[in-house]
């Protein structure tokens, strides 16, 4: 991302702002849902799904990891299997499987 | 000397593609995404593991961190236009966007600081309850993450930035890298907001 051309550079910045006008948004209706006081499964699950678009919005382009070279992606896919086990082992145990 | 040790910083390893700077901050960064994945487990054990926890928004004020939600978001939005600016060569803006990320920082923790000061005046301490030592603890080193942030911003708006005569490439990278440090930062507060605040 060293090397970029004034117009690549005003299209990232047009992104930025779209991203920002997004995660904005998000945060509103995460925060709107929040009082409907729903049942705390469903509640989790959008709470969860919203924070999730979020996150990817924010790592996609503020990280630029849309458009980023391989060796970064592997170092990722490594973090996200260990991520996940650290998350769904506590829960498995929790559920008595 | 220093130089001839540590390669590839300006510019990509013919290897990987990337600069030696980017490949290790992203390396830092998958080593933060297990320390707070470790807490986030702990969260998910201590909830699963009672009947009665209690919902974050019946103790906790949503509306400050809805605003604090916003601050670091648009922080985000200022760290990578203060990037935009250097790659469009423009040192002046940069300051400015840079400047403007490190008020919103500061703002954060003011912010945060007065939240935490409302607990305690409340007698609400992380010894008070499971869920005030998994909030406290989130929180507060989500906090210090934040401080650092602001202290390496701070750096690469005062003396880093002399480094733009000598290597424009290298100043360039190491605001890319402290910029996937601030946005990683604040990826976990978009996480740490409906989970311990509005569920």
């Amino acid at each position: 991302m060293t090397h970029l051309t004034e117009d690549a550079i005003k299209r990232h910045v047009r992104i930025y702002i779209s991203v920002f006008a997004a995660l904005a948004f998000l945060t509103i209706v995460t925060v709107a849902i929040s009082y409907l006081h729903l049942p705390v499964l469903k509640a989790v699950t959008i709470a969860l799904i919203i924070a999730t678009i979020k996150g990817a919005l924010v790592a996609l382009f503020f990280m630029h990891l849309s458009a980023e070279k391989a060796i970064i992606y592997s170092v990722l896919l490594l973090t996200v299997v260990f991520f996940l086990a650290l998350l769904i082992l506590p829960a498995v145990t929790a559920l008595g499987v | 000397m220093s130089e001839a040790l540590i390669r590839f910083i300006s510019k990509p390893h013919p290897v990987t593609g990337v600069t030696n700077s980017k490949l290790g901050v992203w390396c830092f960064l998958a080593s933060e995404v297990m320390l707070f994945g470790g807490l986030f487990s702990a969260y998910i054990f201590l909830r699963t593991g009672v009947s009665d926890w209690p919902q974050g928004w019946t103790l906790l004020n949503v509306p400050l961190a809805t605003l604090n939600t916003m601050v670091l978001i648009i922080s985000s939005v200022t760290m990578v236009m203060a990037w935009a600016s250097l790659a469009m060569k423009n040192l002046s803006k940069y300051r400015v966007f840079m400047g403007l990320t490190i008020l919103l920082g500061v703002t954060f923790l003011v912010v945060k600081s007065f939240e935490y000061g409302h607990k305690f005046e409340h007698h609400h301490f992380p010894s008070t309850s499971n869920f005030y030592a998994i909030y406290f603890t989130l929180t507060g080193l989500h906090g210090i993450h934040v401080l650092v942030g602001v202290l390496v911003n701070l750096y690469f708006l005062l003396p880093g930035s002399a480094l733009w005569k000598k290597d424009p490439d290298q100043l360039m990278g190491r605001v890319e890298a402290a910029g996937l440090y601030w946005h990683f930062v604040d990826l976990v507060w978009i996480f740490l907001f409906p989970t311990l605040y509005l569920l």
